[in-house]
């Protein structure tokens, strides 16, 4: 257990109803690293990722055991507020869902009702800011007033993370945040998730090998609920332990 | 290999049936316009009587033996205006004919010429030829709609009467005009007296009384239900319930309005206060059912973005999933109020049904209701009451309109994209 993990999962369960979906996952993802989340449709890795920002909370009958702790604060704990810990790790989903307002209001949205900016400037400042992390200020800086859902796929997609990063969080996590988008979109928002982990940890949820390859430091494989295999990412793909991990970035089970 | 070009009879079977589909479609709407343009034709047909009325000049002394020039509220108008009809038809002599002969004019001709003189002081002492509003049988055999060829057994008017009318006609003292005081008048035992106005007025309080309850109530508990409720047994019960709600018959709802609200908050009868109460009992349930319909329509991923930032449910709701429902929400909201509009029967339970000349001030006044008025001159029996009854459909009509197309408009400014 390496020393600068941020988030730190220990024998998570996650059930829903009677269904068991997470079976005893032991992870710690690093700091300022992108960790990707791979493995086969219904392996519960989407639900691992939703577990860290407790969205799970919003599907009644799911239930969470076991700790999630992120910088050594266990976030299932009685007192600890959502919707701090949400403010503190963004998401970014697998549909590009930009609010039906201008692309200036998506952005100040976050920091406005956690009372970031002080000021109309100050306000400025950080929808610029996040719009330039986000690699979109170029396109949209002289239409701030037209709406968000005006704009392509992946200019949503990447207005969505602009969104999430102006709240400044420590942690952003994305649910196959490219899932919807075309191969030069995906470019885009790949190189957009390299340069971002300088400032954010990123966990992200990802049906592409490749895109895991590209991206990420970590790897985590999933299958059936379990936690079959992580480490880095070199390691998960050229010489996995786990012979279920070897099928499945071979192709053979998935 | 398949052939495209030649028709196979099970191809052709299915396009006979597409073609036969189409034309069952086209009759029920064909069907349904028919019914529909019968029904307004019949109603603008009998209402459109309604909007003209007719007057009748006649020479009155204003000389000082009537009316005192220092006094002139004093003078007995009513008996001025009889003492002109007896000089213009001196041949009434007895009885019987001169009650006839006074029936030519409205019972209100009194205060007529009495507004007359006080907004015209430069008449007294001179013979005016004043215009009086002329009695409903005088009108409706103007407008064609008493046949003169039946036996004068059967008709409210005498020859003789007739023949007065015809005099006057001749004469050159009988005008047509549109019917102001229809608008401006309220209910009358007269039917050429008789105006909308009370009832349009406490329709207007009683709906505003309606909206200011059930609307802020009907979007509370919609939203509470659709987006915070447990989704348990409990709130299962409770949309069940409220969906019954709807269905239950309007007079019960009446009932409860006069048993509850009267009876026991002693509210003041006929009042469109209790009025409006009783309606928004009615037009809850339509606004919650469809303010959830709305609210479900609203894609989930809004709410997981905005949770997803760190807005707590209320900001979620409110911010982001509200405003894209609300047009669905007002949609909902002016159907019930326009259901409400025309409803009668809980208002008949609660006193609405009064004969109110007065328009109400306030929503603790007596009032009634359009579709009461309609109902109240539905059954009046003068003859002239029957177009009324039409004209007061149109009004009603109207309203409807007016908040279909309200509701239309807001629909369009309020929609966005998502």
């Amino acid at each position: 257990m390496s020393k600068t993990a941020i988030i730190s999962a220990k024998d998570v369960n996650v059930f829903y109803g009677e269904k068991q979906a997470l079976d005893k996952i032991n992870l710690d993802i690093p700091e300022n690293k992108v960790t990707s989340l791979i493995g086969p449709s219904g392996c519960g890795k989407s639900t691992f990722l939703r577990s860290i920002n407790r969205m799970n909370d919003l599907v009644d009958i799911c239930r969470v055991e076991g700790s999630i702790t992120i910088k050594g604060q266990d976030i299932y704990a009685p007192e600890v507020d959502v919707v701090a810990l949400r403010a503190k790790v963004g998401m970014v989903f697998q549909k590009p869902n930009p609010f039906p307002k201008s692309i200036y209001e998506n952005v100040a949205y976050g920091p406005k009702i956690h009372g970031l900016a002080k000021s109309k400037t100050d306000m400025d400042e950080i929808v610029e800011w996040s719009l330039i992390k986000a690699g979109l200020w170029k396109e949209v800086k002289d239409r701030l007033d037209q709406p968000g859902t005006g704009l392509s796929g992946g200019q949503q997609q990447r207005l969505c993370i602009a969104r999430t990063i102006a709240v400044k969080p420590q942690v952003v996590l994305m649910d196959e945040p490219c899932s919807a988008l075309d191969p030069i979109a995906t470019a885009i928002i790949e190189e957009l998730i390299d340069e971002l982990r300088s400032n954010f940890t990123i966990v992200i949820v990802t049906h592409s090998m490749q895109q895991a390859a590209r991206v990420s430091q970590r790897t985590a494989f999933f299958h059936l609920g379990e936690l079959v295999e992580s480490g880095s990412t070199k390691t998960i793909f050229t010489s996995p332990e786990d012979e279920r991990t070897q099928n499945y970035i071979m192709g053979r089970i998935g | 290999m398949t052939d495209f070009i030649t028709p196979s009879t099970q191809l052709k079977s299915r396009k006979s049936a597409e073609q036969r589909f189409r034309w069952y479609g086209r009759g029920a709407i064909f069907v349904s316009l028919a019914f529909l343009v019968v029904m307004v034709g019949s109603i603008l047909y009998k209402g459109s009587g309604a909007f003209t009325t007719t007057d009748v000049a006649i020479v009155v002394d204003l000389g000082p033996d009537a009316v005192d020039p220092a006094n002139p509220q004093d003078a007995r108008f009513e008996k001025i205006v009889k003492d002109a009809l007896k000089a213009r038809f001196p041949e009434a002599t007895k009885r019987a004919d001169r009650r006839k002969l006074y029936g030519l004019v409205s019972n209100d001709a009194g205060f007529e010429l009495e507004r007359f003189v006080l907004a015209n002081p430069d008449a007294i002492g001179t013979q005016a030829r004043v215009w009086f509003r002329a009695s409903d049988d005088f009108d409706i055999l103007l407008k064609g709609t008493v046949d003169r060829d039946v036996d004068e057994s059967e008709r409210r008017l005498s020859d003789q009467e007739i023949g007065w009318i015809d005099r006057l006609v001749a004469d050159g003292d009988v005008k047509r005009g549109f019917n102001w005081s229809f608008f401006t008048n309220g209910d009358s035992r007269e039917p050429e007296l008789a105006g909308i106005l009370s009832a349009l007025v406490g329709s207007a309080l009683t709906l505003l009384v309606c909206f200011c309850f059930s609307f802020p109530v009907g979007i509370l508990a919609a939203i509470y239900l659709e987006e915070f409720a447990p989704k348990n047994r409990f709130s299962d019960i409770i949309e069940v319930n409220i969906n019954n709600l709807a269905a239950v018959p309007s007079i019960v709802f009446g009932l409860l309005g006069l048993s509850m609200l009267l009876n026991t908050f002693g509210m003041p009868r006929s009042s469109p206060l209790v009025g409006g109460l009783v309606l928004s009992l009615m037009t809850l349930p339509t606004i919650i059912i469809a303010a959830r319909a709305s609210l479900r329509a609203v894609p989930p991923s809004i709410r997981e973005a905005a949770l997803g930032m760190g807005a707590s449910p209320v900001q979620a709701t409110f911010h982001h999933v509200a405003p894209l429902a609300l047009p669905g929400i007002l949609t909902g909201t002016i159907v019930g109020m326009a259901q409400a509009l025309g409803e009668t029967a809980p208002l008949l339970m609660i006193g609405m049904v009064a004969f109110i000349v007065d328009v109400p001030q306030s929503i603790l006044e007596p009032a009634t209701a359009l579709p009461v008025q309609i109902f109240l001159w539905a059954d009046a029996p003068e003859r002239a009451f029957l177009e009324k009854t039409s004209a007061a459909i149109i009004v009603l009509l109207l309203s409807l309109i007016t908040m279909n197309l309200l509701a239309i408009v807001l629909r369009r400014r309020f929609e966005k994209r998502f």
